[in-house]
């Protein structure tokens, strides 16, 4: 089935809590060279069906007035799964069904992400 | 005069609320989520609690329950709301108050008897008070950071929609210190701190006048009585 990725991220002048929470944990650690931590959210959201760019333009208008809220956080991307490294390309998910870090690709032509990917 | 309270899947001081009503003099509703029926209320009541585990964003999910298209329509219409705690993040995601909540900056659970000041007396949960009163009244917190827009922020100021300003402390990292805040007309208040939890002398906060006698929480619900009462 086609998944459609939403990432979510607290507004950048804000205070991110977890992400400070995190940072002072790697601060103990000793890895000083990782300055600073901000969490988000992402979101997989699986389609009935053939997704089209008016399925993604539906779950664009859900990223922004309701898996977010516009007051303390920005949707940084909405994208078919596999465009961010964990499918093969755009065309490839959006022709097999896409896929999710979980999913099982045995038995698909879909790729691993291509190495030097830095997602 | 009789005022509905809301329950939510994950609600916790819908009863607390029920009985401060009832304490006030007036008689509590209780309302579900799932209904689209407010049962001929008055005013409304959105209680604290984690409804739907704080999943989501707090108060993101009940914000879309059922009653809630019922709710913003009383509201609009100027029908008393009093968000509290989870019922405050209920109405910032439902849009009915500005700003957001967002996690503590302590990064902890905050659980304390707070001193606030009543910055204004002109809603309908606050005519009882007088303007710049200081109330003490439980606050139990992890997600009570009030933030807006630098611009939202300075018309909630300039117009007098900062209801209540935390004292002696900022526990969560409010800006300006903000507590709790009104819509434009006055009619809805969201704040973070619990009145429903200093009712009755016995199980308020400490006062200097003897342990837990603590009450300033009843004014909201007399004040709201008061209201109804007048504009009969």
């Amino acid at each position: 089935m086609p998944t459609i990725v939403v990432e979510v991220m607290p507004k950048a002048e804000l205070l991110d809590p977890q992400g400070k929470a995190v940072a002072g944990a790697l601060g103990r650690l000793g890895k000083d060279k990782f300055t600073g931590v901000r969490i988000g959210k992402r979101f997989e959201i699986t389609v009935d069906g053939p997704a089209d760019d008016a399925v993604l333009a539906e779950v664009q208008e859900l990223a922004e007035s309701m898996f977010s809220n516009s007051v303390i956080e920005d949707v940084i991307s909405v994208h078919y799964a596999g465009v961010d490294g964990f499918g093969a390309s755009a065309a490839a998910d959006f022709a097999v069904g896409n896929v999710t870090e979980d999913t099982d690709v045995t038995g698909t032509d879909v790729a691993t992400p291509p190495a030097g990917e830095t997602h | 005069m009789r005022i509905g309270v809301v329950t939510f899947p994950g609600s916790l001081d819908d009863r607390d609320a029920q009985r401060a009503i009832r304490i006030a003099g007036a008689e509590p509703v209780a309302l579900w989520h799932g209904d689209h029926d407010l049962h001929g209320v008055d005013a409304l009541v959105l209680p604290g609690g984690f409804s739907y585990g704080d999943y989501l964003r707090c108060g993101a999910i009940a914000s879309l329950s059922p009653i809630m298209t019922e709710v913003i329509d009383a509201a609009n219409k100027g029908m008393p709301v009093l968000g509290i705690c989870n019922g405050f993040q209920m109405l910032a995601e439902a849009h009915l108050v500005d700003g957001g909540l967002i996690r503590n900056d302590s990064g902890t659970f905050i659980c304390r008897d707070q001193r606030l000041r009543v910055e204004s007396t002109s809603t309908a949960w606050t005519g009882g008070f007088s303007t710049g009163q200081e109330i003490t009244i439980p606050l139990k917190n992890g997600e009570g950071g009030f933030i807006a827009s630098a611009e939202t922020l300075a018309r909630l100021e300039g117009e007098g929609q900062v209801v209540f300003r935390y004292l002696d402390v900022n526990p969560n990292g409010s800006l300006n210190d903000i507590a709790g805040v009104s819509n434009a007309r006055g009619n809805v208040v969201g704040l973070m701190p619990h009145p429903e939890h200093a009712v009755e002398p016995g199980f308020g906060p400490d006062t200097p006048a003897a342990m837990r006698s603590g009450i300033d929480g009843l004014t909201f619900f007399a004040s709201v009585i008061e209201r109804s009462l007048v504009g009969a």
